[in-house]
């Protein structure tokens, strides 16, 4: 499985069996210094790179109306996205959007592999963003492993420091636009050029903008082998007809070099020429010639690079390739395998997606434009109130889902000769709520002492806004006592 | 400082907290080194599961040992500076109540220009002041309300803030006094002073009488000479007195239940009632605000 790390085997020399070797529990991390890649799967990772990244950097940007459009705002608690004002009630349609979030991760897993990770993980694309920072100032693969083992001198000094300096300020940046979802970000701008952020905004910044460096800058593939948990359980969601970047081993063994005239078939060489680009590209430093291995993200790197090497060669393509298991196995044709792709496990996560993806959309189309809690008073069990009257006290939450001012009706209904009062109505039962704001409004429901029997009786509240005739009935009890 | 009484469970904590930190910093160093088999010379450590999954002796990055390494220097320091080993107090100095303190003054200071222009106005003007409502509304909703109930009516024990019956007084003044000191209300039992059984009775027909409600008008006659023991509080004529907090028994407004038999126990059992301070809880600029609301709930009606 592994190859670039092998421990550090000492066999002591005299009289240890040569099975028994004492190893180092602990070994540094060899550098990896990935190629850069031309080529299809490699276009497909820049075309993500560039629609994720524009969707970051410039969504906080947008203004809609009065306001930043995207905006989570947490002291206020409230959730700002385009028209929808979403209250810690609606907590719901977070846990919906990490459901559909975790069965799109397993639907695009069954089918094509760690597609998130070759092309949409902020990991990936964040490394392949600084690679290409470093590239561009240390060049290619084989001038930054001269630079490195080269001694300190003034050109050495000027290019680390450039490259440096960049990845600073775009780590920077991207911890700016990162605290902008949270706090304005027009006038975090100002107060960013004027020096006068806040303590926590100057944190997070500094905190997101020294992950970003790390992660993408140090760590690298570190994170996607050691930190992060779905490379384990990789194996639990491929299946034998999961797309994966194979090596096809029965046309490339064996492999050896040959010259470029040298005959296909001559001296019995498979069609891999031994030259190691694979492994020289791939960003966490695997050989896929082994095999599927666990550090695999599936970038495609390696298959770009070995379609170059094979057209050169005057081969055909697809040495490295999106196979499946089965395929390669029975040696299917790309039609037969793409047939399985339709097998029942991709189905019903594709049916659940749906199902879900609907759900979520109409029961936020067909949201209420306010909310209401009603919360009956526990000091106040029941009370005698003038005009032999019995009494019971609730307090009606009224959220304000909207843009604003709103006026709400109540009405209450559930038993006979029900009256509402409350000294904060006006003469229609009506009470205005201030734009996205909740108000506490405090009714008493009335009834004629004597005409219920002792127990809890259900009574149910109706609340209209009047400017957009919606309506919400919530459900409470009224306690006449023995 | 310490919440525990005996000296057992301060050890204990420091003990499992130390044990564990240096614990930690063994295994690290104990299994830095190991002998590893590998029957086949192939890396792996010789056993097979399900057919052919066989375990490698792969190292573990070098940098997470580091990460292991600054986690054990940090909780060292940790455990200096802060409370974290039993009765140990720490260098810093740090407490839960001065951090709540410290995060109160933050708060306090934050909301203080929002009061600071409330606090010149006078309740009449701040009655009316929609911002001042708000505020006031709030704070009553979150602090009050638990007693006095959501729509401030009270109920059995708990005062009617809404009406014009004042146990103390319904002055700003008086209602800011209350706020900020609380209030305790005290009627001694009265049955001894009274007589027998059968005087209390008359005694509390007498008092039913004072007030618009249902009485045995015989016993009233009986009981009237008695009263003289409640005047000393109550009044000659019943009225209460603002000054000591003795209630109004001329109205039909009955603290803690109306009828014979709620009256007979009060006479006999007499009653405490208080009112906790909020002097602590909020500034005075608060209580001003707060003052403010309480007294519009009987003053402007007409603003609703």
């Amino acid at each position: 499985m592994k190859s670039t790390t092998h421990p550090k085997v000492s066999t002591s020399a005299s009289n240890a069996p040569s099975d028994t070797a004492v190893i180092n529990l602990y070994a540094a991390a060899e550098k990896i210094y990935p190629r850069s890649t031309f080529g299809f799967f490699t276009k497909w990772r820049w075309v993500l790179i560039w629609l994720t990244q524009i969707v970051f950097y410039g969504v906080p940007w947008i203004e809609w109306g009065s306001r930043q459009a995207l905006l989570f705002d947490l002291e206020a608690k409230r959730f700002y996205i385009f028209n929808l004002v979403l209250y810690p009630q609606d907590l719901i349609y977070l846990t919906a959007i990490l459901i559909i979030s975790a069965l799109s991760l397993f639907l695009f897993t069954a089918i094509a592999g760690r597609l998130w990770c070759g092309y949409a993980c902020p990991q990936t694309v964040y490394t392949e963003i600084f690679l290409w920072i470093e590239a561009k100032i240390e060049g290619d693969r084989a001038a930054r492993m001269k630079l490195d083992g080269a001694g300190i001198s003034r050109k050495k000094l000027v290019k680390k420091g450039t490259k440096h300096f960049v990845w600073i300020a775009f780590s920077l940046w991207t911890g700016f636009t990162f605290v902008g979802y949270f706090s304005p970000i027009r006038e975090l701008s100002t107060a960013a050029a004027n020096i006068s952020l806040g303590p926590w905004e100057t944190f997070w910044i500094l905190f997101y903008g020294f992950a970003t460096y790390g992660n993408a800058g140090f760590m690298r593939e570190q994170v996607c082998k050691y930190m992060c948990p779905y490379a384990r359980f990789q194996s639990a969601m491929f299946d034998d007809d999961t797309l994966v970047v194979t090596y096809d081993e029965a046309r490339g063994e064996p492999r050896g070099s040959r010259s470029r005239k040298a005959d296909l078939t001559s001296n019995n060489l498979g069609s891999c020429i031994d030259c190691s680009m694979c492994v020289q590209v791939c960003p966490t430093g695997i050989d896929i010639r082994k095999g599927l291995q666990y550090e695999c993200i599936g970038c495609g790197a390696c298959a770009d690079v070995c379609d170059t090497v094979m057209d050169k060669m005057g081969y055909a393509r697809g040495l490295i390739k999106y196979s499946t298991q089965a395929a390669i196995v029975n040696g299917w044709s790309h039609t037969q395998m793409l047939k399985r792709i339709l097998r029942p496990r991709v189905m019903i996560y594709a049916a659940i997606l749906i199902l879900l993806l609907v759900t979520l959309l109409t029961s936020l189309w067909l949201r209420s434009p306010f909310k209401v809690d009603v919360i009956r008073d526990r000091g106040v069990m029941a009370r005698l109130a003038e005009g032999g009257m019995l009494e019971n006290v609730y307090r009606l939450q009224i959220m304000n889902a909207t843009e604003s001012t709103q006026h709400y009706q109540l009405q209450a209904t559930g038993l006979d000769q029900l009256v509402i009062q409350s000294d904060v109505l006006d003469a229609n039962h009506t009470v205005v709520v201030n734009a996205a704001e909740s108000r506490g409004v405090p009714v008493r429901l009335q009834i004629p002492d004597g005409s219920m029997k002792s127990g809890s009786h259900t009574v149910t509240f109706e609340i209209k806004a009047t400017e957009s005739d919606a309506v919400v009935t919530e459900k409470s009890i009224f306690l006449v006592p023995r | 400082m310490s919440d525990f009484t005996s000296s057992f469970w301060p050890i204990f904590i420091t003990v499992i907290s130390l044990a564990g930190v240096f614990g930690c910093a063994w295994l690290l160093w104990i299994t830095s080194k190991i002998k590893a088999s590998s029957p086949n010379g192939d890396n792996t450590n010789g056993h097979v599961w399900d057919e052919n999954l066989r375990e490698m002796n792969n190292p573990l990055p070098r940098w997470w040992v580091w990460m292991f390494i600054i986690t054990i220097v940090f909780s060292l320091f940790y455990f200096l500076a802060y409370p974290a080993l039993g009765g140990y107090t720490g260098k810093l100095g740090w407490s839960q109540v001065g951090q709540y303190e410290q995060e109160m003054a933050t708060a306090n200071a934050k909301v203080a220009p929002i009061y600071a222009k409330f606090a010149a106005m006078p309740i009449e003007e701040l009655a009316t002041n929609k911002e001042a409502q708000a505020i006031g509304e709030r704070l009553f909703m979150n602090n009050c309300a638990l007693c006095h109930g959501s729509d401030a009516h009270g109920s059995k024990g708990f005062p009617n803030l809404t009406d014009h019956d004042w146990i103390h007084g319904g002055n700003a003044e008086k209602i800011n006094e209350t706020i900020t000191n609380g209030r305790i209300g005290m009627m001694p039992p009265m049955a001894a002073a009274v007589g027998n059984e059968d005087d209390v009775k008359n005694l509390a027909n007498y008092v039913l009488s004072l007030s618009s409600s249902k009485y045995d008008n015989a016993r009233a006659a009986l009981g009237k000479e008695k009263f003289a023991a409640c005047a000393a509080c109550h009044g000659q004529d019943g009225k209460g007195n603002q000054a000591v907090g003795a209630l109004n028994l001329t109205d039909n407004i009955w603290l803690h239940g109306a009828g014979e038999e709620a009256i007979i126990k009060r006479i006999n059992l007499g009653v405490a009632n208080q009112m906790p301070a909020q002097s602590a809880k909020f500034s005075p600029e608060q209580i001003h605000v707060l003052t403010a609301y309480v007294w519009s709930l009987s003053n402007n009606a007409s603003l609703q």
